[in-house]
């Protein structure tokens, strides 16, 4: 027992280090993309922002398995809930992010009771029907929601009081990349965790999670509204970085870039929701800035490579070229 | 009385149209079990090969269409030999992404050669014109969409249930291995119903081009509504498809008129209630 | 009431056909209980009515003298009814260790939290490592499921179910698909089970049930031939015929 338990010690000490090292790699890249690209920080901070958005989407496809097509929903719930709490209540951007955190997990706490006793082509068929409810409601409770126009004009005090957030974008970068961090150490804390586990279980096997006694509707429903709270913060973070809400944030397109982002990066691992999203976003912006119309090719040609070339995404590259190189001699 | 009318006669042929679209999607989602998203894809092809053929080459409208339907399945044809053979074998969310991204050149090839903008197909003043029922007129258009859906309903019914073809369809559908041991050749099967539907989905996108407006972006702005037709309808049901898409179109219809604005809404919500009740769908077999 | 599973007048039809005829057994603590009977007799729909995978037409589900019927299949594992799958059922991208690990942190109820690690409670990953030692395991533990030999897949199902630590253990032909040099293995797994533990073994392999079984139930056509010692089974001239006869006539 003695050789058990050292054993045992030893793997524990392994591990324990994980959450904090994506968190440097984020913070280090984020410095230095700070540094070499001063222009385009408002830029950057998008694409820091569907990271949160695309990590989230990760706990729930990559993790615990469940395709849907209607992630916006949550995003889109987070930005109008940020967006009218700036508006009429609070101007403090913390308390926005906890309006957005809240809005995307109640709603998707209520849609997610419904959606998730679905499977297959009725669980995407029923995610896109939510959001677009959603989408209907937001361009018809105009008194509200300011119809197809939007909320305009959402201002957001200084952060902690302290830092006034600047034209050129600097505080929101850096704020938005603090989000994602925190996030991110979140979500690795997460996937370490007997709940991670029990996520991996279900995606593996759903059969054998009930033959060993996991409730798997509710680890499914609190998953995705975890997931619901963290897409909520990005939508937050949107409309405070913007100061714009407008019912695109409830588009078809919108979840399905996400759903584009976390497959080309690779699904079930965190760094592949950064690294998908990053290119994506990235070959997004320079091939629509090279010829605006023409950047479908682009990614039409990108996705069936991926798909058919890397199915585990970008973030299997490094081993299939390593794979690929032992075959060799 | 006369807006009941209106109703049932748009409903009823925005259904058709969806009807015509949607059933090849649902065939080949029950058959391949494929989650197609790039089927509208050939509803826009269809469209963008009337616009060249008649408006730009001067074809008479009725030929250009059905050359473009003829281009449409030759084309489904390579297309299913090159690519889609190898992604029936992809899990779910790689069909869905390889599918996008045949979407995504498929509307990038419509945008480089005929640009974003709404694209004509030069169909005959005479359709416009109304006819005579006797007790009410309708605009020709309307009473030659509504015939074509009746038409292909019946001919795809004489189709599966008098032909060979037809029992090998439906034996495919029901349990692909099963067929396959009987010495089906299903390789075969899929690629034909997968062209059937291309060139059904190329006319229904024609004849509706005046409801669904044929411009670059058309496959996605109206993919949600194919799947939800077909996912409503059931995988792989024919008749559950025909119900949909009349029920759906005319349930829109009834919306847009009754209650402009929330209409959608009420949409939305009751198929996600339908789904959530009948995961399998109106005529799905169940799981 | 008697304590162990008490299964009384259980039925269940599919259309019009019945596949369990009024069933009454019981399986009491410390019974090693065989079912046996020929392919389509019903032991593997009658394993599912046990787990409430399928809900019966009719009859009684009794635990310890508390009705299980109207329990669903999760409810039913903690309250103590746990079987292997007759075809492995596993999560395969996950290692030997993490697949043991799940049923261990469900057992204890922790599959609920986020704020700890799940390697991270000591007794529980002794438990894995003497797990693992007792299937001869150890070697593989760090290797994804998917790379295993389909026998040593089998010792895996076993391993998560008894990792579950269950009062009635269900195992669906355990030694199924084990090449002959590992079957001993899951015999002498199955010998070391705790001996209050009721167990109920569906099995082909007559030589494995007569080695760990003091009891064997005989079913043909959804409903119990004969229910007796092994000594019973073998002499019985009806179970010979129909059992025996069926199986390698």
């Amino acid at each position: 027992m003695t050789n058990a338990t050292d054993q045992v010690s030893i793997r524990r000490k392994m591990g324990r280090l994980a959450p904090v090292l994506p968190a440097l790699i984020v913070s280090v890249a984020a410095a230095i993309a700070f540094i070499l690209f001063p222009y385009d920080l408002a830029f950057l901070t998008r694409i820091v922002i569907m990271m949160i958005f695309v990590l989230s989407f990760d706990l729930i496809l990559g993790y615990a398995g469940i395709a849907t097509l209607g992630h916006a929903a949550m995003y889109g719930c987070g930005a109008y809930a940020a967006g009218l709490v700036s508006l009429h209540l609070a101007s403090d951007p913390l308390i926005g992010l906890l309006a957005g955190a809240v809005a995307g997990a109640l709603i998707a706490w209520i849609s997610g009771c419904v959606l998730l006793r679905a499977q297959g082509v009725a669980l995407l068929m029923i995610s896109i029907a939510v959001t677009m409810v959603l989408q209907e409601t937001a361009s018809q409770a105009r008194w509200l929601t300011g119809g197809a126009d939007g909320l305009a004009g959402i201002t957001v005090s200084p952060l902690l009081g302290m830092f006034e957030f600047d034209f050129v974008g600097q505080v929101a970068f850096v704020y938005s990349v603090c989000i994602l961090i925190a996030v991110l150490i979140f979500c690795c804390i997460l996937a370490s965790s007997p709940f991670g586990l029990a996520l991996r279980g279900i995606e593996g096997s759903a059969s054998r999670m009930r033959a060993i006694g996991t409730p798997v509707y509710r680890r499914k429903v609190t998953v995705y509204v975890i997931a619901g709270a963290i897409a909520g913060i990005a939508g937050a973070l949107a409309a405070q970085v913007t100061g714009l809400v407008g019912i695109e944030v409830f588009n078809f397109s919108l979840s399905a870039d996400v759903m584009v982002m976390l497959i080309v990066g690779g699904a079930g691992r965190l760094y592949g929701a950064l690294v998908g999203t990053l290119v994506f976003m990235v070959v997004h912006h320079i091939a629509a800035g090279i010829d605006p119309f023409n950047w479908l090719f682009v990614i039409g040609f990108m996705l069936l490579i991926i798909v058919f070339a890397l199915p585990k995404g970008l973030i299997s590259l490094p081993d299939r070229l390593v794979a690929l190189l032992r075959r060799k001699p | 009385m006369s807006i009941i009318f209106s109703i049932v006669v748009d409903g009823v042929a925005y259904g058709m149209i969806l009807f015509m679209i949607s059933v090849g999607l649902s065939i080949t989602m029950g058959l391949m079990r494929i989650i197609n998203l790039a089927h509208g894809g050939f509803a826009l092809l269809g469209g963008a090969a009337v616009h060249v053929l008649s408006v730009r080459l001067g074809v008479p409208f009725w030929i250009a269409s059905f050359t473009a339907v003829i281009i449409v399945i030759v084309l489904a044809l390579v297309l299913e030999r090159l690519l889609y053979r190898h992604i029936y074998g992809f899990g779910e969310l790689g069909q869905v992404l390889a599918t996008i991204g045949i979407v995504f050149l498929m509307i990038a090839t419509v945008n480089l050669f005929l640009g974003s903008t709404i694209l004509s197909l030069g169909a005959p003043q005479s359709l416009t014109a109304a006819v005579d029922l006797g007790f009410k007129t309708l605009p020709l258009h309307r009473v030659i969409v509504i015939l074509a859906g009746f038409i292909i309903m019946a001919s795809l019914w004489l189709l599966m249930e008098k032909t060979r073809f037809g029992i090998y369809l439906r034996a495919a559908v029901d349990n692909k291995v099963a067929a396959a041991s009987l010495g089906i050749n299903t390789p075969r099967v899929f690629l034909a119903a997968f062209a059937i539907g291309a060139g059904l989905a190329a006319f229904g996108g024609i004849l509706g081009a005046e409801l669904l407006p044929i411009e670059a972006y058309y496959p996605l702005r109206y993919m949600v509504l194919f799947l939800i037709v077909v996912s409503v309808g059931g995988l792989g049901s024919i008749p559950g498809s025909f119900a949909a898409s009349l029920g759906l179109g005319i349930l829109d219809t009834a919306g847009r008129y009754l209650l402009p604005g929330t209409g959608t809404i009420f949409f939305f919500l009751a198929i996600t209630a339908l789904l959530a009740l009948r995961p399998q769908g109106l005529m799905g077999k169940a799981q | 009431m008697t304590s162990g599973l008490a299964v009384h007048g259980l039925s269940k039809n599919f259309g019009g056909l019945q596949v369990a005829r009024n069933l009454t057994l019981s399986l009491p603590n410390g019974a090693r209980t065989a079912l046996i009977g020929p392919n389509g007799a019903g032991k593997t729909t009658f394993a599912n009515l046990l787990t409430g995978v399928l809900k019966p037409t009719s009859g009684t589900i009794l635990l310890n003298g508390k009705s299980v019927g109207k329990m669903s299949e999760s409810e039913r594992v903690r309250a103590g009814i746990a079987k292997t799958f007759q075809i492995t059922n596993l999560f395969r991208d996950l290692t030997v260790r993490e697949n043991i690990r799940l049923p261990i942190l469900e057992r204890e109820r922790r599959t609920n939290k986020v704020f700890c690690h799940s390697d991270g409670i000591p007794e529980l990953e002794c438990e894995i490592f003497q797990l693992l030692e007792d299937l001869a395991l150890t070697p593989l533990a760090d290797k994804p499921v998917r790379g295993l030999a389909y026998g040593q897949q089998r010792l895996v199902e076993l391993a998560l179910t008894l990792a579950l630590k269950p009062k009635v253990l269900i195992l669906d032909e355990p030694a199924a698909g084990v090449p002959s040099t590992e079957s001993h293995l899951i015999v002498q797994a199955i010998k070391r089970l705790p001996a209050d533990l009721s167990v109920l073994i569906i099995e082909h392999d007559m030589q494995l049930v007569f080695e760990v079984a003091n009891r064997i139930i005989v079913l043909v056509n959804g409903a119990i031939l004969l229910d007796g010692t092994p000594q019973e089974v073998i002499s019985n001239r009806e179970v010979r015929e129909l059992y025996l006869g069926a199986d390698h006539g």
